[in-house]
């Protein structure tokens, strides 16, 4: 068993830091919450500078393939950084599925993902469905040599800026069953395709993504007819990971900048940290953290695992965890900065923000938990 | 023992609850949890003024309808059930009964009936940036020169200062005694020259609060409550008034059946026992946190004192409000995210859960944070006050 960085993976995150806390940081991102779809192309050029956007892509269409725990290494600084750029549902998630299913077509794609010169978003998700990947009652049928389909997606993220879009639908079976979940490439100012576009709480873009008879020609089809599901959920495991990285990072930063509060912050003529209530508030906040930090660590090298059930089994251990500390460490890294921390002046309240939105992206802790408990005991 | 309401506080229950209905405002959904509309909350308050509802806390002798305790809690629950906003509370529970208490007549005479009808807002200014958990160490000063205080400092967190025709403020007269004893209780116009007003923009993105810089502010000798130096007396006379308004029992009621609602128009939600579960136990610990306050009612009608257990109330209430909230946001999962309403998809309840959540960090905070209260309430079970 080895726990340590390589000196390589010490490098990436040390120029990732540098980048997030230097190069980025609260001024930037409220400059980024200004744009549309809060994403800065110069920042997206930057990331694609450093090679961050080609880390989790094969080496094959010219990406660096890095390992999960390199990906989680970025992401955690990004997180911290509070950098707004979709790297997760921009990349991560897409790239991984063109990895492991895309067409010579498509792969091709991956070095525009990893030029940054792409943006593609993943649509998964549906009203009514709990995050059920496996729900998935929007239907795509044959047509012609094509498909067309008809469904919503809901909270797409990053769709306001994507040229392109990867959607589950149903070509067999229905919701809930594995079997018969097709993945297809589609042009979201195609006919037939609308977007409800909307900035999220926390940051961040997404849409509702509307298919009213959208046709697609047959090489839009990602994998093979009806087998999309495991690479939906193959997918959504990685980029699962990588977005616990990222709350990792920001949770990391919210403990830090608390304790630095209960250091200055006086009343009643001391430092208020000096307050034992606030001391064990802040020491079991920082608990949290550590343990969440061994959790992303198990789940980054566990997501790579060939058993699935396995690799399932550390993910859903990992978001359900996190599900909850987060939520703690945001909690009470505002109620302990007082006024100042429900302001939109401080970045406490921000990081609060978007590790609620992270509670709820990518399943919550009451789906994660539901997996959990539906896989068989490990080993 | 008798847990039920009496026929007629039963019949008053009645009439409340069909004025209600005929009069809250159409418009009064899901968003009006949070009241940020100065147009809309002054057209409701001048209603219930007109009404003589308004000052539901009130005797009658001061132009309040004169109920009893009891009363006044159905009151507030129909109030809350009929979606209808809580009143602005700075007049009304707070600077009316300190007025009853220390005010001159001239006082009592010149702001109270404004604040009954509805006609005035108030804001409180209290905290300042030094100074929070620790009031007492505020430096705002106030000094005499003949018939008028000079004011010169800052407040923070004031809410509506922006919608206030006044402030009643706490301000240091005396420098040379023990802290509490040189503080004096000010009520300022907010339309004096040297007061500016800026807005500080909270986590729900919304406007609520402010701070307020004060610069030779000139105030009539006429508008100091009670003595001076008696600031601190007349401040923890009005906290306990504050604090028992604070456990929101009636607006959790709300909220938690606005949260029923979009859990039986979502069969998912609906089907699913955990979320069901869930809900009970929200409205398990409601009706833990009702029958506290209700026993408290029954104290404060034989004239009992009510002591610190209304930092109980506060400490839990404020604790359900967000328990209430979060699974708001937690049930409604991704239809809670679009940030601030921007689409109008999705459940309207879960679409405003993020704002509700995000603003209601604030309530474990406010009115004396919750480690404030436990404080408090350690002081009290040990002795050591
Ligand atoms: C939404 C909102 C509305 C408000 N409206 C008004 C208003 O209208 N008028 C007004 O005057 N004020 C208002 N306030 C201010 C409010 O009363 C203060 O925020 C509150 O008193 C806490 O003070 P502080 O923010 O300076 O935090 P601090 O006092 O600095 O507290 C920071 C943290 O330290 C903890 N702490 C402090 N002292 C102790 C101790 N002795 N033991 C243990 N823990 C301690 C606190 O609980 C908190 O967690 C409002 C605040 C908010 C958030």
């Amino acid at each position: 068993m080895d726990f340590s960085l390589n000196s390589e993976q010490q490098l990436l995150q040390d120029s990732a830091n540098k980048f997030a806390v230097k190069g980025y940081g609260f001024d930037r991102y409220r400059t980024t919450l200004k744009l549309d779809g809060h994403l800065d192309p110069a920042a997206w050029a930057q990331m694609a500078e450093f090679g961050w956007l080609a880390l989790p892509l094969p080496e094959s269409a010219g990406g660096l393939g890095g390992s999960s725990t390199d990906v989680t290494l970025v992401a955690e600084a990004l997180g911290a950084g509070m950098v707004l750029e979709p790297y997760v549902s921009g990349l991560v998630l897409p790239g991984r599925l063109l990895t492991l299913a895309g067409n010579d077509r498509q792969q091709q794609r991956l070095e525009a993902l990893a030029a940054g010169n792409l943006q593609l978003a993943v649509g998964w998700a549906e009203p009514g469905d709990r995050q059920n990947p496996a729900h998935c009652a929007t239907r795509a049928v044959a047509k012609g040599s094509g498909y067309v389909i008809n469904g919503s997606k809901l909270c797409v993220l990053n769709a306001p800026n994507a040229q392109g879009l990867i959607i589950s639908a149903r070509t067999s079976g229905k919701p809930g069953d594995h079997g018969g979940i097709s993945l297809f490439e589609i042009d979201p100012a195609a006919p037939g395709v609308s977007l409800v576009r909307y900035p999220l709480m926390g940051g961040g873009s997404a849409a509702n993504v509307i298919m009213d008879g959208a046709s697609v020609s047959a090489d839009a089809l990602l994998g093979s007819i009806g087998e999309g599901f495991e690479l939906l959920d193959d997918a959504l495991d990685h980029a699962t990971v990588a977005a616990c990285a990222q709350a990792l990072g920001a949770m990391q930063a919210l403990v830090e900048r608390t304790a630095a509060y209960l250091r200055v912050r006086k009343q009643f003529g001391v430092p208020i940290g000096s307050f034992q209530v606030l001391q064990h508030r802040l020491v079991d906040m920082y608990v949290d953290v550590e343990q969440s930090r061994s959790m992303v660590l198990m789940a980054s090298v566990r997501v790579g695992s060939a058993n699935v059930a396995d690799r399932r089994r550390a993910v859903s251990a990992a978001k359900a965890y996190l599900g909850q500390t987060s939520k703690f460490v945001a909690q009470h890294a505002v109620q302990l900065h007082g006024g100042i921390g429900v302001t939109e002046e401080l970045d406490v309240g921000h990081y609060f923000r978007q590790l609620t939105a992270f509670g709820i992206l990518y399943g919550d802790r009451e789906r994660h938990l539901d997996r959990y408990a539906s896989l068989p005991r490990a080993a | 023992m008798d847990l039920d309401f009496s026929p007629e506080d039963q019949a008053f229950r009645a009439e409340i609850r069909t004025w209600m209905q005929a009069n809250v405002p159409p418009k009064a959904g899901p968003e009006i949890g949070l009241p940020n509309h100065r147009e809309t909350q002054a057209a409701w308050e001048h209603k219930l003024g007109k009404k003589g509802w308004l000052a539901c806390n009130w005797p009658a002798e001061y132009g309040g309808p004169g109920w009893t305790a009891t009363q006044r809690y159905i009151f507030d629950t129909e109030r809350a059930l009929a979606g209808a906003p809580p009143f602005s509370p700075f007049g009304l529970m707070m600077l009316g009964p300190v007025l009853m208490a220390y005010g001159t007549p001239e006082q009592q005479s010149r702001y109270l009936p404004k604040i009954a009808s509805g006609e005035e807002f108030w804001c409180q200014g209290y905290s300042e940036p030094g100074s929070g958990s620790d009031l007492a160490s505020l430096k705002t000063q106030a000094v005499r020169h003949g018939d008028r205080y000079v004011v010169n400092g800052q407040k923070i967190w004031t809410t509506q200062a922006h919608w206030a025709s006044y402030m009643f403020c706490l301000c240091r007269t005396n420098t040379d005694v023990p802290k509490q004893q040189g503080i004096s209780f000010l009520l300022i116009d907010m339309r004096a020259p040297g007061i500016e007003i800026r807005p500080i923009t909270t986590i729900d993105g919304e406007h609520h609060l402010n701070e307020v810089f004060l610069t030779d502010v000139q105030v009539p000798v006429g508008n100091l409550v009670g003595q001076e130096g008696q600031g601190w007396t007349i401040a923890k006379y009005l906290l306990t008034h504050e604090r028992t308004g604070l456990a929101g029992i009636a607006d959790s009621y709300f909220q938690i059946g606005e949260l029923h609602g979009a859990v039986n128009r979502d069969a998912s939600l609906a089907d699913d026992p955990l979320v069901r579960r869930r809900l009970a136990a929200l409205e398990v610990d409601l009706l833990a946190l009702e029958f506290t306050n209700l026993r408290t009612l029954d104290r404060v009608a034989r004239g009992e004192p009510l002591g610190a257990g209304s930092s109980g109330l506060k400490i839990r209430g404020s604790e359900l409000q967000q328990a209430i909230s979060e699974a708001q946001v937690e049930l409604g999962g991704l239809s809670a995210l679009p940030w601030l309403g921007e689409v109008s998809t999705g459940d309207p309840v879960f679409r405003t859960a993020t704002q509700r959540y995000n603003f209601l960090r604030a309530c474990t905070i406010y009115g004396g944070s919750t480690e404030i209260q436990k404080n408090l309430l350690a002081k009290l079970l040990l002795g050591t006050n």
